[in-house]
């Protein structure tokens, strides 16, 4: 166990050796990676954001019930009734034609209009917030609704918020084709670098072998090479991130602020950064271990 | 301890390197194999080792069979066996002292314990002061010096040299020698190829002549 680990260490040191010995091509192969990684980190950093707007706006679900305009107010008073016992609906409000006009009128510069108006275009409307939410249910609602003696028109107010998330569901596949190609193009890197570090390293691994090293102790160095590697892009993927989105939040914070919300971008969490460090590590491990692995197998003696 | 019966080896591209060759070592033996160059010397100290493996008849090293042997296993087989290549492969990319550390990297050694072995080995082929150099600057003989030093590092109970005397001049080609013999004198059984038998005859040990890839006669003490 003690020389187990002790040769672990010496590999990992080796590893670390060979990864400093060339600061430049190392920084610009992290570089690489970390673009590579941050692709999809800062597009999944994004649509969690747009999800949270979507859930949000989403939480209060609401319904517009406008009743036609030749039926008399009791209608309106009618279903308003009926909906209030219908343990689907959390409350009910009855905006009547004429409190509308009423409002309308208050409203600057529509008064002129207001008045040029023979009679009141207005219907009475019910707006009507649902108990749980639930895309089906409210479909289901409105439907019925629509079908109600009376009702001219009962419309889902959520409609934006779902296909806010119906984009969103696009996005996430999109992300994930994104992600699935560049960890091939992560892998293809790690195995590249690996091979030309085994190229310089030739000699020694061509007499080890001959004299006695096992192939697990060969790949060892590499392998962590490879993990080092693919960390490293990690930590600057996330740099990347960080700084995009704050970037982004200057700008987002302003403009929601104008919409009287304090929505703002999220940064990626401890856990998501910790998954992407060991993604990409094991990616890179992953690459190191193909490559070391084939150059191996083509010095094996027929 | 090692056996060869009916071994040939064909390379791809159809030349025989060794024909239905057939001979024994035996333990604590001093055994030369000449021949003019191309007569199957190096191949056959290359099967020993397992770095190339036989196209018929089996070769065995301490009863195992090592043309099946596993690639797995075949590393094992290495450490049990001291190797001095042709060539050399010495690293110039590292001390005198760290080449003879190299096969004590992989074989588990506590590190003072390898220090100790380090210096033993450089001790017993006189480079134990050039230990710091780089073996760029030693001389032809003490390169040799120094491949013998890294192949008995690790105590092996066989020791295998290809022309470890080639391109050195009579007085280092005879301190080389001096020092297998004084190996094989504390009980190392050593496999040697060479073609200059003049320096053979002085030791009058059994010597496995070689032509062709086949066995022309043995002569010596055996």
């Amino acid at each position: 166990m003690r020389a187990w680990l002790r040769q672990h260490r010496l590999a990992l040191a080796a590893a670390v050796r060979k990864w400093l010995a060339q600061r430049a091509a190392a920084l610009l192969n992290a570089l690489a990676l970390g673009v590579a990684l941050a692709l999809p980190a800062g597009g999944y950093a994004l649509l969690e954001g747009l999800h949270g707007l979507s859930t949000r706006s989403a939480i209060d679900p609401q319904l517009s019930v406008f009743m036609r305009t030749d039926v008399g107010p009791e209608a309106a008073q009618r279903l308003a009734a009926r909906l209030r016992s219908d343990p689907r609906v959390h409350r009910v409000r009855l905006i009547t034609r004429a409190d509308a006009l009423d409002s309308l009128r208050g409203t600057s510069g529509l008064a002129d209009v207001v008045a040029a108006l023979g009679s009141n275009p207005l219907p009475d409307t019910l707006v009507v917030s649902v108990a749980a939410s639930g895309d089906g249910m409210l479909d289901q609602l409105a439907a019925e609704l629509g079908k109600a003696p009376g009702v001219a028109q009962a419309q889902v107010d959520a409609l934006w918020a779902r296909r806010l998330a119906a984009l969103e569901r696009v996005g996430r596949l999109a992300l994930l084709l994104v992600a699935g190609i560049l960890a091939v193009g992560l892998v293809a890197i790690a195995f590249n670098t690996i091979r030309l570090q085994i190229l310089t390293l030739r000699e020694e691994i061509e007499v080890s072998k001959l004299i006695g090293a096992t192939d697990a102790f060969i790949q060892r160095p590499f392998l962590y090479l490879g993990l080092l590697q693919g960390l490293s892009g990690a930590v600057i993927a996330l740099v990347l991130v960080w700084a995009g989105l704050a970037l982004l939040n200057t700008e987002i914070v302003g403009l929601a602020r104008s919409y009287g919300s304090s929505f703002r971008l999220g940064y990626l969490s401890a856990g998501e950064g910790i998954a992407l460090a060991v993604v990409a590590g094991g990616l890179g491990w992953f690459g190191a271990y193909m490559s070391v692995s084939k150059y191996l197998r083509e010095i094996e003696p027929k | 301890m090692i056996s060869f019966s009916s071994v040939s080896k064909r390379f791809p591209g159809g030349k025989e390197a060794l024909h239905r060759l057939s001979f024994g070592v035996e333990d604590g033996e001093l055994l030369f194999i000449t021949g003019h160059s191309g007569a199957g010397k190096s191949t056959l100290l290359r099967l020993i080792a397992a770095i190339e493996r036989p196209t018929s008849g089996t070769v065995l090293v301490n009863g195992q069979n090592v043309g099946a042997l596993k690639r797995t296993a075949i590393p094992y087989l290495r450490r049990n066996l001291g190797m001095v290549f042709q060539d050399q492969k010495l690293l110039y990319d590292r001390s005198v002292y760290d080449n003879v550390m190299l096969p004590l990297a992989f074989s588990d050694h506590p590190p003072r314990e390898a220090a100790r072995r380090v210096r033993a080995a450089l001790d017993k082929v006189g480079l134990l002061e050039r230990e710091r150099a780089n073996p760029i600057q030693l001389s032809g003989g003490e390169q040799q010096r120094l491949a013998i030093a890294r192949a008995v590092v690790n105590r092996p109970s066989i020791l295998i040299a290809d022309e470890p005397t080639a391109n050195l001049d009579v007085d280092s080609a005879g301190h080389i020698l001096e020092i297998f013999v004084a190996f094989n004198r504390v009980g190392v059984s050593v496999l040697l190829a060479t073609h200059d038998l003049g320096l053979v005859e002085r030791y009058g040990t059994r010597v496995l002549r070689l032509a062709d890839g086949r066995l022309l006669d043995e002569s010596g003490s055996a």
